[in-house]
């Protein structure tokens, strides 16, 4: 089997670590602010946050698709404000599929993140005010990087869904070769036409190596960081 | 008198009231579990609003419900030892002792740190990480961060509950050498009698 890639499928490639990564980095500022109001603070209609932030996880993927095209589509609300506002469109682009990448895999980091400001002892910080420390110092000194473990964790996780998104991406940005036909997109693409056995799995296997290797890399970061606090440095 | 602490303050059913003035040395804040020692000293140390009252220190008003003053924790110069060392675990003992140092602006420094860290026989430990310290270790690191905060006073809050008699005895010794050498006043909250008698000055009993 030749295991080089041909160009369509670099693209694909290439733009499912595109769409991954600008979901991730989009979604992390708004996954922490939601990650943090859920385990520090006490407001009204915090439950409903709650099941919104989780809804992607537990929704049908085509159901949340539909939801973005009602909303971002060019005649949604908040598709034509991006529109005339900044000329930004969604559907049917790039965009679009990182959009949809980024609300699926949305939970996965508020979870992993809420958990680990939740095993952070308030009374740390605590102490750290007693020594001179403002809120904000407290927090960039003490709670982030005690929070770090999680953040790492919930990055990968992000990251990984947001490879593998399919549901809500065909829907929403639908299956454009080179605009948002990601690897899963193209598998799924493959599988339809008759004879393309060897691509589909060439396609996966290289989603397999993708996925271990995130998996991988967020193994031995956490191991790396669990480490500097178990032992000495000498 | 150096400390000058009147608050009151209700948390759940009970009411916590108190009143005391006291020196420099040690003031014992003594009494069973459960009869608001702790949150005495939260409020003092500004992490715990009293419902009214007043708390003057070396003549600064910390807190005064009347004329609506509170200053935040970190601008009252507390130096608090907590019963559980309570040390960040992702910063070496080093970076520990020099937290709080770091903040204090230099001209309110008093305290040399070469000279803390022999006082507590620090200097074997400062590469170290807080997991990697014994219960007594820990918690001499613990002091000699709150005092290179360069301190206005000192709460301490059983800084011995958690320490075995030989750990004990040497902890005891080394707050009566801090009492002698720094003339703070500090505020020692625990419930063994034999602490009281031995470190004490002044003793204020709680129910």
């Amino acid at each position: 089997m030749d295991l080089s890639l041909t160009p369509a499928e670099m693209d694909a490639l290439r733009l499912s670590l595109k769409v991954g990564l600008w979901a991730t980095l989009g979604s992390l500022p708004v996954a922490f602010g939601l990650a943090y109001a859920l385990a520090r603070c006490r407001f009204w209609g915090k439950a409903l946050v709650n099941g919104l932030v989780h809804l992607p996880l537990v929704l049908p993927p085509v159901v949340t698709g539909y939801l973005l095209l009602l909303a971002f589509g060019r005649t949604g609300p908040v598709g034509q404000l991006l529109e005339t506002l900044f000329d930004v469109t969604l559907a049917f682009r790039w965009t679009g599929a990182a959009l949809a990448a980024a609300i699926m895999g949305l939970p996965l980091m508020v979870r992993a993140i809420r958990l680990s400001l939740e095993t952070i002892d308030p009374r740390l910080e605590m102490a750290a005010r007693t020594l001179g420390a403002r809120p904000w110092r407290v927090f960039f000194t003490v709670t982030l990087p005690l929070a770090l473990p999680g953040i790492c964790a919930g990055v990968v996780l992000g990251f990984a869904k947001a490879l593998g998104e399919f549901g809500a991406t065909i829907t929403f940005a639908s299956n454009i070769p080179g605009e948002t036909q990601t690897l899963a997109l193209a598998i799924f693409a493959f599988l339809q036409v008759p004879g393309a056995e060897s691509q589909v799995l060439r396609l996966s296997l290289l989603a397999i190596v993708i996925s271990m290797l995130a998996l991988f890399i967020a193994e031995s970061l956490s191991e790396r960081l669990r480490q500097k606090r178990r032992y000495h440095v000498h | 008198m150096s400390i000058e602490v009147c608050v009151s303050r209700r948390l759940g059913a009970r009411r916590i009231a108190v009143s005391f003035t006291a020196g420099t040395g040690i003031t014992a804040l003594f009494g069973p579990s459960g009869a608001g020692k702790t949150s005495i000293l939260h409020m003092i140390a500004g992490v715990l609003r009293p419902d009214s009252g007043r708390i003057v220190i070396q003549g600064t008003v910390l807190f005064d419900s009347a004329a609506g003053i509170d200053l935040p924790p970190e601008a009252r110069r507390a130096g608090y030892i907590f019963q559980d060392g309570r040390l960040f675990p992702h910063m070496s003992v080093r970076a520990n002792l020099f937290y709080g140092y770091a903040l204090t602006p230099p001209a309110d420094r008093y305290v040399e740190p070469e000279h803390v860290i022999d006082l507590l026989a620090l200097r074997p430990l400062l590469d170290r990480r807080p997991v990697t310290l014994s219960g007594g270790e820990a918690q001499r690191v613990a002091i000699g961060r709150a005092l290179l905060s360069s301190p206005r006073f000192l709460l301490m809050d059983e800084p011995l509950a958690s320490l075995d008699r030989a750990r004990k005895e040497e902890i005891l010794i080394l707050i009566e050498r801090l009492r002698d050498e720094f003339r703070l006043p500090i505020l020692y909250v625990t419930h063994d009698e034999r602490e009281v008698t031995r470190l004490a000055a002044t003793r204020i009993d709680l129910e």
